[in-house]
Parts: structure tokens; C-alpha cells; sequence
């Protein structure tokens, strides 16, 4: 007897626009090309300025003409979701230990010579860091390096 | 294989809550050459076992005995039990909740990494295990996972069994409907075990699941099986009024109090001990269910109780144990509350009354789950062995799935290894039994509903075979149920689909309650004293000399029920009183 | 507080229909009423032949997963009230084929669950004579991945596995952690090899919808990013040591 028949609910190529969450997560994967493009700024920068005063004078009024002022302040929104975002998301990717935790012992298997073996290790457990503190010191850490990029610059 | 037969096995396991899977596992790893299979009317993990909540008891502590565990459960079944099973059961519950910790079951834990046990009603020590307060949903996934790793253990999830093809008394398999397909078919296995859980939904307020309909039950009886002491039905004293969800006797174990609308601990006027700021083993909260059942009725009586939109309700207190406690040991209580009353119990009181909540009866059993059906076992709730006889302890259900799963499991195996494959003959019972389906969905049959035949039956049990009966309540509710059989026959329905026809389900669903509702009122109704869970307003005392035994329903050719009785087996333990609180 | 609701059902009948229907009906509205209470009144009372999973009703079983007003829900545990006005939208869980009605087919999920080895893998054991000693530490490193109730709502809020049906799934990927973070399990090297795979925890781009519409607050988009951690580690690893050595 043949399956029964089943219907496969379509998905619409818009669906990332029928829940705020998904359209938010694809803003998120967006800012990439924008922080790409940081890079590539960065770099243009660079190789400018080693290239002599008059090469970084024409970098300055390449990067003042309109278009580039405006790509960059779309640029710039578009890094604060991507800060934002990653810095909310990285305590559920990472489990971030403080003095709490200790270590146990624990065996696990691993690959020797294609043959699975039993190996001794330790692991690390407890001690987790709540994600608000993670999160906090991730903006802490932000602050340090952009004071000290700060202090480099106008030193 | 013959036409008509889906597939043809070893050894067939109904059900696939932990008796079925307990069971399916300890094949096998006994007998790993079987051809075994499962059939369930639901997906495995979604079986009933996974709302049981508070723990499996096992006299696993230091300080703790496998005769103290046996004398709770035989002083708890009111000396009812089958002395010879209990103590294979307790000595056998221990190993099997180990197996299930080395299985992965996530049980909580001592600060040194051993495992804790929690007090729990009617028993004298520490000795039930827990896995918080979500016990049953931990042992089920962590059987079903486990389950999985036998690849070639075969599964029909979603088939709906509704007949047993026996011959010469001996089963030969089942006939099913595939849900999916509306298919109605064959499997045919040298051996069967039932282990398709409890009836709770015979009776309105109930903890049980919608799918428990009592199906094992209904068809080793039709089959000519008896059902062993039917009229033995435990309320449990903490259900929420409406929903009839189950707030755990962990809740008390772990130092919850029962208040009457004056806040006052009302057990204490019942012979249950004296009150005590901290829980005391066997006493007030920690009493058994059926004694705690049977004091809301009495405070009800007295005027007592809080009246709520669904009837007359006590205080569940948890607020001084803290947030803490409760999060820990009693999260799933703290998470259904919050969902389902929209109350807070680190800060607020728990309603609650008596709901059903467990079959203490079932399918007849020898202790290796065998029926008086060659080929038949059964095994958990489905099954009376017997060592719950008159009232189960809390936390004993669990482990009873295990225990007995695994004796009927291995007897099951060591059956099917010597029988014969099924006789051409039943093939004739298989088109028998797709007629009997083909006419209940005949068009023109007549117009009842089957909502309004279950919800009528419903209201009769708890009316006629409540916590407490008569002979006259039982009399009057026989009649009407013999009324409401009668009008099964003129349930008409409307779904023409065969994919997924929920409403034949449910058809055959009450019919098999119906059946099973009967056999509880007829045991009832013989039964002529009060014990444990089956109180009798007229026959109000034990009756040792008269009523010391079993009750056997049997089916007969018109469909009548004839009870017969069969002697307690009392290894140990005479009778005597039960004391609690004192 | 109106004395009805009205329910929007998706009906879909493989016999009849070649795509779903939606059918309308008017059911009481009470305050204890769950929006499965909704549909157990409409087969009681107004349409037996309404077709929907159900069973324990305490939100445990899994049974009773539906899109609900587009947001995939355990019906047993949404409450009409909190849908007044109306009318509520009652779907079958999205991603899945749909059977029948609000009956979807998870086969799927059944067939994957089995590849990520959800059982302690370990075989130095042969009498059991007391218990793998646990302390409470080492049982909450995976305790909250073990109350998975395998209700299949996340795999109705992953747009990727919509897009893509080969992707392995949140719940499955959960399981998989939850059994290498238990410390009587061996098995961490076996099921990674499952899951490094493409259709492995390389599928999830991290959406995070599946954590969010999880009831039991499991978090299965944070066990797929903790299994990247150690797919990428394994990689590593598998670059910088010569062949013979793995």
C-alpha cells in the first residue's frame, strides 16, 4: 500500500518577515556585510596613510563625499545590532565559569588510531557566570579597548 | 504471511509506557533472536507513566529494609496485597531503579553524588527516589532513549489495538488500526503482554491522561481473561478542582500541610496523629491516600471545607516551605500552579480535593505477569498481580512497572521461544473484527453522541462508586450503565476519513470503559465491607472472615459480569490494624 | 468578558482536500478554558470528526502542539482568555507535513532522533552493584537539556529546518548534549561525528526562535552553539594532528 498523501505546508520566501524575531535575526546576519565593510574602510585607511600625505588627503575627501558619509552611518547603525546582538547571545553560546566551578575528573571516549578508547580527563562544573554579568563585562571590555584606541589616537 | 497480517513476531508488548518498555528492554538483552515489537496507540514518550511526579520507591538507603518496605506496602494494601509478590517486589525494585540510573535516568543526588530518597505517604522511611518532582517524565524518556538503541526493535506507534485473537485459550496477536491510515490489520505474536495502563477516565475528575481508557483491561476481559479486584480505585487527596491535575504527594513529603477553611490540619481528627511543625513518617500529610481521601469527604460533611466554582476544596500549604525548597524538590507543582490556577505556592494556597487517580485493579495475574490466557501476560497499572490489593502506597507504581515489566517481559520471551505460530483459524477473527469496525461507523445508526454516553457514565461512577458507596448507590448505577451500554449501540458517527479518525477511537475507547465500569461496580457491589479504597456506608467494617480475598470478574456469554473469589496469598505478615500517627 | 470565542480551524482531509481549509466555530469562553478545551468542546459538541493529538493535559506529554495565532503553542497550556476578542487562529504546527486536520507527521523527527545516540554510551559495565556516583554539580550541567518533552515546537519555530528538512533539528541536538554533558556518559566522540556533519549543528545559523517558543525552557539553540564550540575545536584539532594520531 502506498504512504498516504500528506500536504507540505509551503514556505514563503518572505518568511522572514512574518515574525519580528525572524526579521531581526536576518538584520543580524546582515550586518556582517557591513562590518565587512568596516574592514575594508579600515584598510583603504591604512594603505592611504602609508602611501604619503597627499594619498590620505584624497582618502579624507573620498570619505566626505556624501555617498561614502551615508553608506557609513548605515554602516554604523547596522554595527550596533550586530554589537548588541552577539553581546546578548554570547552567555547561551558559551558557558562562561568564575571561581565557583571546580574540577572533576571524567572519562571520555577518544579516537586513537581509529579505535575508540577510554581517556581520563577533567571537566570543569558549576561556577557559571550569570549571563547579565557576561553580558556586562563583554561592554565593559568594549569601553577598555575604545578608551585605549582613544588615548592611541589623540596622544 | 497471510493477507491481512501487517507482520507477524515473537513476542508483542501493548503499550509503551515503562511497563511496555521495561519490558520490550529486558528482552532484548535476555533474548536478543526474538523478533519483538511494541504497539502503542501514541507515541511512546507521550505514555501516561510520563505524568507521574513524586518518586519509585526502592529500600535502597543504609538505614532503611526490604521487610520495612514490604510491611508499609502490605499495612498500606490492607493486608489485601499478595504477600508473595510484594516481597519480590521489594527486594527486586532496588536493582531496577539502579539498572534505569545506569540507563541515565537523572535521579537527584546526595551532595556526595549518591542518591537521595524523600519521605512519601504511608511509608516508614526515607526510600523514594525522585528525579525532582518529575520522576515518571525522566524514567519514560530515559527508557524510550534507551529503547532505541535496540535497532532491531520493531514499533507501530500510533496503531490502535481493539481486539486479542485468541483460540483454544491461547492469544495468537492482536488486530489493530493503524491511525495513519485507517488500516485495520493483524499482528500476530506467539506471545502478547498488556501494559496499556489504568482506567482513570471511567470517572470525571481524574489525574489520569485521555488515553487512559483502560483498552488493556477491557480486552484481556473480552477475551475471557478475569479483572482482579476492580472496586478498588484510589483517589488521590491532591488534584486541582477542574482539571483534575495531580499537585504531588511530594508537596506534603517535603512538608506541606492540608488545611480546612479554618486553616486548621484536619487530619488530626481522623486518626492520623498529631500535628507536628516538620513531616513525620507515616502520619497527618505522610498518612496513606485513601485514609486522607475519605477525611475530605468527612470534612465536607462537617461543613468545613472551601466552597469553589467545582465543588468543595481544602488547602494544599506550601508557602513556609520557601521558594528555594520549592524550586528545587517541587518545581513542576510551583510551574503547574503558576500555568493552570495562576496562583504562586511560595506565596499563595493550593487548592485542591480528591481526584481518581490509579486502578488498583487490573488484569489477573500470576507474579510473572502470567494470565490465565496462555501467551497473555500483563504488567503496570493494566495488570493486578496483586501488591497494591486495597489502596497503593505512593511511589510504588513506578517501580512496580519496572519490576513487573521485566518479570513479564522475560516470561513472555520464554513463552514464545517454545510456542507454535498462530492456527489459520483466527485469521477468521481478524474479518470478524473488521466487520464489528465497519458497522460502528455505519451511517444511520442512530443520534448519540458519544460525548454525552461518556459524560453520563462518568457522573454515574463518581456518584455510585465514589470514595465512599453503598449497595443501593451501586445497584442504582449498574442500572443506568446498562441503560448507556444500550445507547452505544446508537452512537452515530459523523468522521468518514480513514486517516486519523480520532472519533472511532474514541468510540471504541468507551466502549472498553463501559465495560470496565461495570466490572468495578459488580466487584463493588459484592464486596459487602469497608477497606482500604472501597469504603461501603453500609457494610462499614473489615470483614476478614468473609472478604479476605480477591475478586475475579469474569465475562460472561451475554455480557454479564460473574464475580468469583480467589484466596490472598499471606506469606509473613497476618492481618492486623493499620496504624498511622501512633 | 464576551460569553463566546470564535476559533479559526485549519481542516484538511487527504481524501477529500488537495490543500487545507479553514473552518469556523463559536465555542464558550471561559476563564479556566485551555484553547485544547476549545477544541475538546467542538468534537463533543459541535464536529466529532475534528482531528487533533491530545493526552495528559498538564503540558508533560507533548502531544497537543499547535500554531496558534502563528506562534507554535502546547494547547493544553494557552488559555482562550488570553486570545479575547478573537478570533484565535488554530494551525497545525508549521514545517511538518500536515496528515490530517491539526495532525502533523513527525516520522522526521522520530527517524533522526535515534542518529545522535540518545542513551549513556558506555560498555565497561557488566553487573550493576551500586550506583555512578553524581553529585548535584555534575547533574546540573545537563539537567536542563533532559526536560525535552519532544513536542516538536521547535522544530515548528526553525525557519531553517522549514528551509532545509535534512537540518537535524533543535530537540535532537539538545538530546545529544544533554547525554555528553551527563558524567556517566562516554559517548561525546561517537555522536559528534554524527553531528559535524552538514545537516549536523552546521545547519543552525542561530536563529534562537527555537529556545524562545520552547515550554520547558530548555534552550536547544544554546546546546547547537555549544556543540559548534566542539565540532570547531575537533576541526582544529584534526588540522593540526597528523592522521594516524586520531
Amino acid at each position: 500500500m502506498s504512504a498516504p498523501t500528506t500536504y507540505r505546508q509551503p514556505v514563503s520566501r518572505l518568511w522572514w518577515l512574518k515574525k519580528r524575531t525572524y526579521f531581526l535575526f536576518v538584520m543580524r546576519e546582515l550586518s556582517s556585510v557591513f562590518v565587512a565593510w568596516f574592514a575594508v574602510f579600515l584598510m583603504i585607511m591604512v594603505v592611504a596613510i602609508g602611501r604619503g600625505e597627499a594619498s590620505y588627503q584624497s582618502f579624507l575627501s573620498w570619505a566626505a563625499s556624501p555617498i561614502v558619509v551615508v553608506v557609513n552611518i548605515v554602516a554604523l547603525a547596522f554595527l550596533v545590532l550586530h554589537t548588541v546582538t552577539w553581546f546578548a547571545l554570547t552567555p547561551q553560546a558559551m558557558v562562561v565559569r568564575g571561581p565557583g566551578g571546580r574540577w572533576v575528573p571524567r572519562i571520555k571516549e577518544v579516537s586513537v588510531a581509529g579505535r575508540r578508547v577510554p581517556a581520563a580527563t577533567v571537566v570543569r562544573v558549576g561556577g557559571r557566570v550569570p549571563a547579565g554579568m557576561v553580558i556586562a563585562s563583554q561592554y565593559a571590555g568594549l569601553i577598555v579597548v575604545s578608551a585605549f584606541v582613544v588615548w592611541l589616537v589623540l596622544r | 504471511m497471510s493477507e491481512g497480517v501487517a507482520a507477524a513476531h515473537d513476542v508483542l508488548l501493548v503499550g509503551g509506557g515503562a511497563a511496555g518498555l521495561r519490558a520490550a528492554i529486558a528482552i532484548a538483552e535476555s533474548n536478543p533472536s526474538l523478533s519483538v515489537a511494541v504497539v502503542s496507540k501514541v507515541y511512546p514518550m507521550r505514555s501516561h507513566t510520563v505524568s507521574a511526579e513524586g518518586g519509585a520507591a526502592g529500600a535502597f538507603a543504609e538505614d532503611d529494609t526490604l521487610d520495612e518496605h514490604a510491611y508499609d506496602t502490605v499495612s498500606g494494601s490492607d493486608w489485601l496485597c499478595d504477600q508473595d509478590a510484594v516481597e519480590a517486589f521489594v527486594q527486586e525494585a532496588p536493582r531496577e531503579l539502579l539498572q534505569l540510573e545506569h540507563w541515565g535516568c537523572p535521579w537527584s543526588r546526595q551532595p556526595d553524588g549518591h542518591i537521595a530518597v524523600r519521605a512519601f505517604g504511608g511509608m516508614k522511611n526515607m526510600r523514594t527516589w525522585f528525579a525532582a518532582d518529575k520522576t515518571g517524565f525522566h524514567m519514560l524518556h530515559t527508557l524510550f532513549q534507551t529503547s532505541l538503541k535496540y535497532a532491531d526493535l520493531t514499533r507501530y506507534d500510533e496503531w490502535f489495538v481493539s481486539r486479542l485473537l485468541v483460540d483454544d485459550g491461547r492469544v495468537h496477536g492482536v488486530v489493530a488500526i493503524e491511525l495513519r491510515t485507517g488500516r485495520i490489520e493483524a499482528i500476530t505474536a506467539k506471545s502478547v503482554v498488556l501494559c496499556n495502563g489504568g482506567s482513570g477516565k471511567v470517572f470525571p475528575y481524574t489525574t489520569n491522561a485521555a488515553i487512559c481508557t483502560g483498552d488493556g483491561m477491557a480486552l484481556a476481559y473480552r477475551a475471557g481473561a478475569p479483572l482482579k479486584d476492580m472496586e478498588f480505585v484510589q483517589y488521590h487527596p491532591t488534584g486541582l478542582p477542574f482539571t483534575g491535575i495531580l499537585i504531588t504527594e511530594a508537596a506534603r513529603a517535603e512538608g506541606g500541610w492540608l488545611l480546612n477553611k479554618d486553616g486548621y490540619r484536619y487530619l488530626q481528627d481522623y486518626d492520623l496523629g498529631t500535628p507536628e511543625p516538620t513531616p513525620v513518617l507515616r502520619s497527618m500529610e505522610l498518612g496513606p491516600r485513601d485514609r486522607l481521601s475519605q477525611a475530605f469527604v468527612q470534612e465536607v460533611e462537617k461543613g468545613r471545607t472551601v466552597e469553589s466554582p467545582y465543588g468543595p476544596i481544602v488547602h494544599l500549604d506550601l508557602r513556609h516551605l520557601g521558594a528555594k525548597l520549592i524550586d528545587i524538590k517541587l518545581p513542576m507543582v510551583r510551574e503547574l500552579c503558576l500555568k493552570y490556577e495562576r496562583i504562586d505556592p511560595v506565596k499563595d494556597l493550593i487548592p485542591v480535593r480528591p481526584v481518581v487517580h490509579y486502578m488498583m485493579g487490573g488484569v489477573h495475574t500470576d507474579i510473572n505477569g502470567a494470565t490465565p490466557i496462555e501467551g497473555l501476560f500483563a504488567a503496570g497499572e493494566t495488570a493486578c498481580v496483586t501488591i497494591n490489593g486495597a489502596n497503593r502506597l505512593g511511589s510504588n507504581s513506578l517501580p512496580e512497572c519496572l519490576v513487573f515489566g521485566a518479570r513479564a517481559g522475560r516470561a513472555a520471551a520464554e513463552y514464545a521461544a517454545s510456542a507454535q505460530r498462530p492456527p489459520p483459524v483466527v485469521m477468521q477473527q481478524v474479518e470478524d473484527e473488521i466487520r464489528r469496525i465497519d458497522q460502528m461507523r455505519r451511517p444511520e445508526r442512530g443520534s448519540e453522541r458519544i460525548a454525552d454516553i461518556r459524560e453520563e457514565m462518568q457522573s454515574t461512577m463518581e456518584d455510585s462508586a465514589g470514595i465512599f458507596r453503598s449497595g443501593e448507590s451501586l445497584s442504582k448505577g449498574s442500572d443506568r450503565l446498562a441503560e448507556l451500554q444500550q445507547r452505544l449501540e446508537r452512537v452515530q458517527l459523523h468522521d468518514e476519513t480513514q486517516v486519523f479518525n480520532t472519533e472511532l477511537v474514541t468510540a471504541l475507547e468507551l466502549a472498553n470503559m463501559l465495560d470496565i465500569a461495570e466490572t468495578i461496580l459488580q466487584s463493588a457491589l459484592q464486596r459487602e465491607e469497608s477497606r482500604g479504597a472501597h469504603q461501603r456506608t453500609d457494610f462499614t467494617t473489615r470483614d476478614d472472615t468473609r472478604f479476605l480475598d480477591h475478586a475475579l470478574a469474569y465475562r460472561d456469554a451475554d455480557g454479564a459480569v460473574r464475580i468469583e473469589r480467589s484466596p490472598v496469598t499471606i506469606t509473613r505478615w497476618p492481618p492486623g490494624e493499620r496504624v498511622y500517627g501512633r | 468578558m464576551a460569553d463566546s470565542i470564535q476559533m479559526n480551524v485549519t481542516r484538511y482531509d487527504p481524501d477529500q482536500d488537495s490543500a487545507p481549509t479553514v473552518a469556523r466555530y463559536e465555542v464558550p469562553l471561559r476563564k479556566d478554558w485551555a484553547i485544547l478545551d476549545g477544541l475538546n468542546y467542538i468534537k463533543d459538541h459541535v464536529d466529532g470528526s475534528l482531528s487533533y493529538r491530545w493526552s495528559c493535559r498538564m503540558g508533560i506529554c507533548g502531544s497537543c502542539g499547535m500554531n496558534i495565532d502563528g506562534e507554535p503553542k502546547l494547547t493544553c497550556a494557552a488559555f482562550l482568555s488570553d486570545y479575547a476578542p478573537g478570533p484565535i487562529r488554530v494551525e497545525p504546527l508549521s514545517n511538518f507535513p500536515v496528515a490530517r486536520d491539526l495532525v502533523v507527521d513527525i516520522g522526521d523527527f522520530m527517524e533522526k532522533l535515534p542518529r545522535v545516540k540518545p542513551w549513556i554510551v558506555r560498555d565497561d559495565v557488566t553487573v550493576i552493584d551500586g550506583e555512578y556516583l553524581q553529585t548535584p554539580e555534575e547533574l546540573e550541567e545537563y539537567k536542563q537539556f533532559s526536560n525535552c518533552i519532544n513536542c516538536m515546537l521547535c522544530y515548528a519555530a526553525c525557519p531553517i529546518y522549514g528551509l532545509e528538512p535534512d537540518f537535524i533539528g533543535p530537540a535532537a541536538i539538545a538530546l545529544a548534549e544533554r547525554y555528553d554533558l551527563d558524567s556517566r556518559d562516554r559517548g561525546q566522540r561517537e555522536r559528534l561525528d554524527i553531528l559535524i556533519e552538514k545537516e549536523g549543528v552546521w545547519g543552525c545559523t542561530f536563529v534562537g526562535e527555537c529556545t524562545k517558543v520552547c515550554p520547558k525552557h530548555v534552550d536547544p539553540a544554546g546546546a547547537i552553539q555549544r556543540y559548534k564550540l566542539k565540532a570547531a575545536q575537533e576541526n582544529v584539532m584534526a588540522f593540526l594532528l597528523p592522521r594516524g594520531t586520531r
